[in-house]
C-alpha cells in the first residue's frame, strides 16, 4: 500500500533540498524516456498502424470496389479502424512499466501522478496518433474520399486521436493488474468512444458533401479538451487501484 | 446526522435494517405493480393512433426510466465508497449493477416489441435506442471489470472509477446521438407544465413507476444482504446471523 501516499505528504518536502527534477523536467524525461523507448521497438511501432491499413482495405474486398458506395462509408470506415487500431495499441501505455516496476516507481515520485500519466498519455498519441494523421487522408484517397473532405478529415483525426489516446489510458489503468486485461479493455472503452466517432465521421461526411462542419469542429474540440482536464485524474485514480 | 449515517452503514446494523425492511417493500412493489398492471392493461383508452399495442408503455417507459435511475445511483455509491470507504457503498453498488443491465435490457426488448408494429422494424438507429444500447455496454462493462478483479475492495474501487467516468459521458452519448439521428417519439411526461400524455394513461404509468423503483429497492437490498454475509462470513455477527 505504499504506492497511496497522498501527494500533499509533507515528507516529500524535502525532495526540494535534494534537488529532485522539478514537475516540467520530470515531465519532458518521462516523455523522451517512452519515445526513447518506443523507437527501441519500431517493429511493434509499425503494428497497429498496418493494422489500420489493412483494416480500411479489407472493406472495399468485402463490400464494394464501386467508388460511390466506398466514398460514403470512408468516414466511418476510417475513424472505425483508426479506434481499433488505437485499441490495438492501448496496451502497451502502461503495461510494460506495470510488468518491470517503473510504474510503481512513477506512483511513488513526489509530482502529481496525473501530469506524469499525461506525459505517458501524449507519448503514446506522438507514436500511434500521429502517424495516424497522415495514413487517415491518404486512405481516404484510396476509398475514394472527395478532395474537399480530406481537410476535415485530417482536422477530424487532429482533434480525435488525442481523445482517444486520453479516454483509451484509463481504461488500460483500470486493466493493467489483470492477466487478460485486453478483451475486457476493448469492453470498457469502446463504449465512451462513441460520441466522438459520432462527430467525426459525420463531420466528413458532411464535408464530402460540402456541408459546413465548423459545428462538429467545436464539438470535438470541446470533447478534447474535457479529456485532457479530467482523463488524466481518473487514469492517475485508476492506476493507484491497481497498484495497490 | 453523521453518527446516524456512520451506525446505518455498519454492516451488521445494515442487514438488520435491510432484512426488516425487504418484506415491507415487497409487498408493496407487488401492490403498486398490480395496480399499475390493471390500470394500465385493463381501464386506460387504447391510443388513438396506436391502437392496443401501447399498452407495453407500461413496462418500457419505466424500465427506461431505471436503466438511467440506477446508473446514477451505482455512480454515486461508488463515490461515496472512492471517498469515505463505505464497505456497504460498494455492496450497494454492485448488487445495483446487473439489476440496472435487467432493466436496460428489458427496455431495450420491450422497445423491439413496440417498435415492430409502430415503426415497422425491430430495431432502428435511432438516438434514444442507440444511446440505451451503449448505456448496456456500460453496465456490462462494470460488471465486467468488477468480476474479472479478485481483491473485492480493488475490484469495487474500480468498477467505481469506471462508472464516474461513464457518468460523465452519459449526457455526452445521449446529446450526441441524439444529434445524430432521431425518430423516437419525444418526451410526453417530463413536460409537466402541460404533458401530451393523458391522465388516465398518465396515473397507470407513474404508478407502475413507482411500482419499479420499489422493485428496484427490494431487490438491491436482498442482493446486498446476501453479498455483505458473503464478505463478512468470517465476522461473529455474520456468523449469528447465518445461524438464526
Amino acid at each position: 500500500m505504499t504506492a497511496a501516499l497522498p501527494q500533499e505528504d509533507p515528507t516529500h518536502e524535502r525532495s526540494a533540498e535534494t534537488a529532485a527534477p522539478s514537475l516540467a523536467d520530470a515531465f519532458w524525461v518521462l516523455l523522451r524516456r517512452d519515445l526513447t523507448l518506443a523507437f527501441r521497438h519500431r517493429g511493434e511501432l509499425a503494428n497497429p498502424l498496418l493494422f489500420f491499413v489493412i483494416v480500411v482495405s479489407l472493406f472495399p474486398l468485402g463490400i464494394t470496389p464501386e467508388s460511390q458506395t466506398l466514398r460514403l462509408l470512408a468516414p466511418g470506415l476510417i475513424w472505425v479502424a483508426a479506434l481499433l487500431a488505437t485499441m490495438l495499441s492501448l496496451d502497451g501505455v502502461f503495461r510494460s512499466d506495470y510488468d518491470d516496476g517503473a510504474l510503481e516507481q512513477i506512483v511513488l515520485s513526489p509530482h502529481p501522478l496525473s501530469v506524469l500519466v499525461l506525459a505517458k498519455i501524449l507519448a503514446h498519441w506522438l507514436v500511434t496518433g500521429l502517424p495516424l494523421l497522415v495514413l487517415g487522408p491518404l486512405l481516404g484517397v484510396l476509398l475514394a474520399l472527395p478532395a474537399r473532405a480530406m481537410g476535415t478529415l485530417f482536422l477530424t483525426l487532429a482533434l480525435g486521436t488525442p481523445v482517444l489516446s486520453l479516454v483509451g489510458a484509463i481504461g488500460v489503468a483500470l486493466t493493467v493488474g489483470l492477466r487478460r486485461g485486453g478483451a475486457l479493455l476493448s469492453l470498457l472503452v469502446l463504449p465512451l468512444y462513441v460520441p466522438l466517432l459520432i462527430f467525426a465521421a459525420n463531420a466528413v461526411g458532411a464535408a464530402g458533401a460540402g456541408l459546413p462542419v465548423t459545428g462538429q469542429l467545436l464539438f470535438i474540440g470541446a470533447l478534447l479538451i474535457l479529456s485532457i482536464t479530467l482523463a488524466p485524474v481518473a487514469t492517475a485514480a485508476a492506476l493507484r487501484i491497481s497498484l495497490s | 446526522m453523521w453518527t446516524w449515517l456512520q451506525r446505518i452503514a455498519s454492516p451488521p446494523h445494515f442487514y438488520r435494517l435491510a432484512g426488516r425492511l425487504v418484506p415491507w417493500l415487497a409487498v408493496l412493489t407487488t401492490l403498486l405493480v398490480a395496480a399499475g398492471l390493471v390500470g394500465g392493461l385493463g381501464f386506460s383508452p387504447a391510443d388513438y393512433q396506436q391502437g392496443d399495442a401501447f399498452r407495453i408503455i407500461f413496462v418500457h417507459v419505466p424500465s427506461a426510466w431505471m436503466s438511467m435511475f440506477i446508473y446514477v445511483v451505482m455512480a454515486i455509491a461508488g463515490a461515496i465508497f472512492l471517498v469515505w470507504n463505505q464497505k456497504v457503498a460498494d455492496v450497494l453498488a454492485g448488487a445495483s449493477a446487473p439489476i440496472g443491465a435487467s432493466f436496460t435490457f428489458l427496455a431495450l426488448v420491450t422497445g423491439a416489441v413496440w417498435g415492430k408494429p409502430m415503426w415497422g422494424a425491430w430495431w432502428v438507429w435511432d438516438a434514444r435506442l442507440t444511446s440505451e444500447l451503449v448505456l448496456l455496454f456500460l453496465y456490462l462493462g462494470i460488471i465486467a471489470l468488477r468480476s474479472a478483479i479478485e481483491d473485492r475492495r480493488n475490484a469495487g474501487r474500480a468498477a467505481a472509477v469506471l462508472s464516474l467516468v461513464g457518468v460523465v459521458n452519459i449526457p455526452i452519448i445521449h446529446y450526441s446521438v441524439m444529434w445524430w439521428n432521431t425518430l423516437h417519439q419525444g418526451p410526453t411526461v417530463t413536460k409537466l407544465d402541460s404533458p401530451s400524455i393523458h391522465l388516465s394513461m398518465l396515473i397507470p404509468l407513474l404508478v407502475m413507476a413507482l411500482g419499479f423503483k420499489l422493485f428496484y429497492a427490494t431487490t438491491v437490498l436482498m442482493r446486498a444482504r446476501c453479498d455483505l454475509l458473503s464478505r463478512e462470513r468470517e465476522s461473529p455477527w455474520a456468523e449469528e446471523a447465518s445461524r438464526s
